[in-house]
């Protein structure tokens, strides 16, 4: 038997230790894969569409910053040092642990109902109505009423993130793996070739950081010290503190 | 916060079946060949899953051909440092003189001449070239498979990795068995209907396809079969993981 277990129940913690531990996991690959991601476009801060592209040929847009070649046509005669080598280990490293992360995370969400009962719009929720209504609360900047659960427009990015966006991030960044191509055709010509399937690559991560950047200022709005201990150690939710 | 026995007795099972398992997968993973060369260091573990994975899954796939109207108008050459003074010396003789040598664990070492591999079977294919930079083109490549030219030689039983090595003084890359045996690996002398161009690896490239460009090495002169790549410069499959380049790219 455990001590704490014979400690009178006062509130359960806000998230379980598997949530907990997975989303620190995934921010830890998300750091590495996006600053390893940034030094590997420095090496061709241009970007293509279609099956391909080089400095030989007209970009769909590029990036304006110097390049870590001097074969990339960057307008500037300054070259960044190359940091492709590590990076590039790194970078399917983390993404090894996202990957598995998410597994364990995703059969967790299924297995547990995390995903029916904190994710899904509840009943109540649902329609076009009821998102307006969170939305005019965060317009007038108003209390939240209720802080132990998500709203509906919290739910919903969320599962943007987890069902959207990182899955993917994940199809895109395996469509430019030249084996994998290989073993399934179909993974990279469906984006339109493999141009095309990088700059997709480029423009979710553009998604990915204005979550984060977002999410990140919402936790810092919402109380940066008891949300921080809810992910953490599992501090019970801030209402439930406020109001005991 | 104290710790109940049984949790303790949990724990430490858990610990010994963990490190037990890993200890068989090491084993398993080394007899099936699923350990790249590069495997050592912090970034050993990502490497191994990537390889493990590739060879469990992919061993056998192709990579895509495309069609005539698909091949790149302009296709783009790496710089390649100057040649030296034996390649200026072979080119001056038209590349008669050029030759590969296949040596190492093969039933006959052979001295190849471009006319010999010329006379071996013939394939073509128009594959992409991807470069770790992250631009591509396409092209068509004419060359003889690496296999045809491993079937001339034949391969004694225990041969684990193809390595093969430039002119280039310094560059040398080598491939597992199955890659080096696999139909698309093409010992490449043509390029869109014309000979290979210099600036492009000619007169002899390794074309491996399913793999980034970087691996498709230029000026190729030697193939040596081993079953100890240890053997070869720092011991780490080819000189790319010397300048912290992963061995293995098909990512």
């Amino acid at each position: 038997m455990s001590a704490t277990s014979l400690l009178p129940k006062i509130a359960a913690p806000r998230h379980a230790v598997l949530v907990r531990v997975t989303h620190w996991l995934t921010f830890v690959a998300f750091a590495a894969l996006l600053v390893t991601g940034i030094e590997l476009i420095i090496s061709h801060p241009r970007f293509y569409w279609g099956e391909t592209g080089n400095s030989g040929t007209t970009p769909l847009f590029r990036i304006p910053i110097p390049s870590s070649r001097d074969t990339v046509p960057s307008g500037y005669s300054y070259v960044m040092p190359d940091q492709n080598g590590w990076s590039r280990y790194l970078h399917f490293e983390a993404a090894w642990l996202l990957v598995l992360t998410a597994l364990v995370y995703g059969i967790y969400g299924i297995a547990s109902g995390h995903f029916r009962r904190d994710l899904l719009p509840a009943a109540g929720q649902r329609g076009p109505r009821a998102y307006w209504a969170v939305a005019a609360k965060y317009l007038h900047r108003a209390p939240p009423d209720d802080d132990r659960t998500y709203n509906a427009l919290q739910r919903l990015s969320y599962l943007g993130v987890i069902f959207f966006l990182f899955p993917m991030m994940i199809w895109t960044g395996l469509a430019l793996s030249p084996s994998f191509n290989a073993a399934m055709p179909w993974f990279v010509d469906v984006l339109g070739g493999r141009q095309s399937a990088r700059t997709l690559h480029f423009f979710f991560t553009i998604l990915l950081v204005v979550f984060f950047v977002v999410h990140v200022t919402m936790v810092a709005i919402g109380g940066f010290g008891t949300r921080m201990r809810a992910m953490t150690v599992g501090g019970a939710s801030p209402a439930d503190k406020e109001h005991a | 916060m104290t710790i109940s026995r049984r949790k303790l007795i949990t724990t430490g099972l858990a610990a010994t079946a963990g490190v037990a398992g890993l200890a068989v997968a090491d084993r398993l993973a080394n007899r099936f060949g699923l350990i790249p060369p590069d495997s050592g260091g912090i970034f050993g573990p990502g490497e191994t899953l990537t390889y493990a994975a590739q060879r469990l899954l992919t061993r056998h796939s192709m990579a895509r051909e495309f069609s005539r109207s698909q091949i790149s108008e302009k296709p783009f050459g790496n710089a390649v440092a100057p040649p030296n003074d034996m390649f200026k010396a072979l080119q001056a003789g038209g590349f008669k003189d050029w030759r590969l040598t296949v040596n190492g664990l093969v039933e006959r070492p052979t001295a190849f001449s471009l006319a010999d591999l010329q006379s071996l079977p013939i394939r073509n294919q128009i594959t992409e070239v991807v470069c770790e930079e992250g631009w591509s083109y396409v092209a068509e490549w004419i060359g003889t498979p690496l296999r045809e030219v491993l079937r001339e030689t034949g391969v004694k039983p225990g041969a684990k990795y193809a390595v093969y090595i430039s002119l280039e003084k310094g560059q040398w890359d080598s491939l597992d068995i199955s890659e080096a045996v696999h139909p698309q690996t093409l010992l490449t002398m043509g390029m869109n209907n014309g000979d290979l161009p210099v600036p492009f690896g000619g007169p002899l490239r390794l074309r491996v396809p399913r793999q980034l460009g970087y691996k498709s090495i230029k000026y190729i002169s030697q193939i040596t079969v081993t079953d100890d790549i240890k053997k070869f410069g720092k011991g780490l499959g080819s000189v790319s993981p010397e300048y912290g380049y992963s061995w293995y790219a098909g990512i």
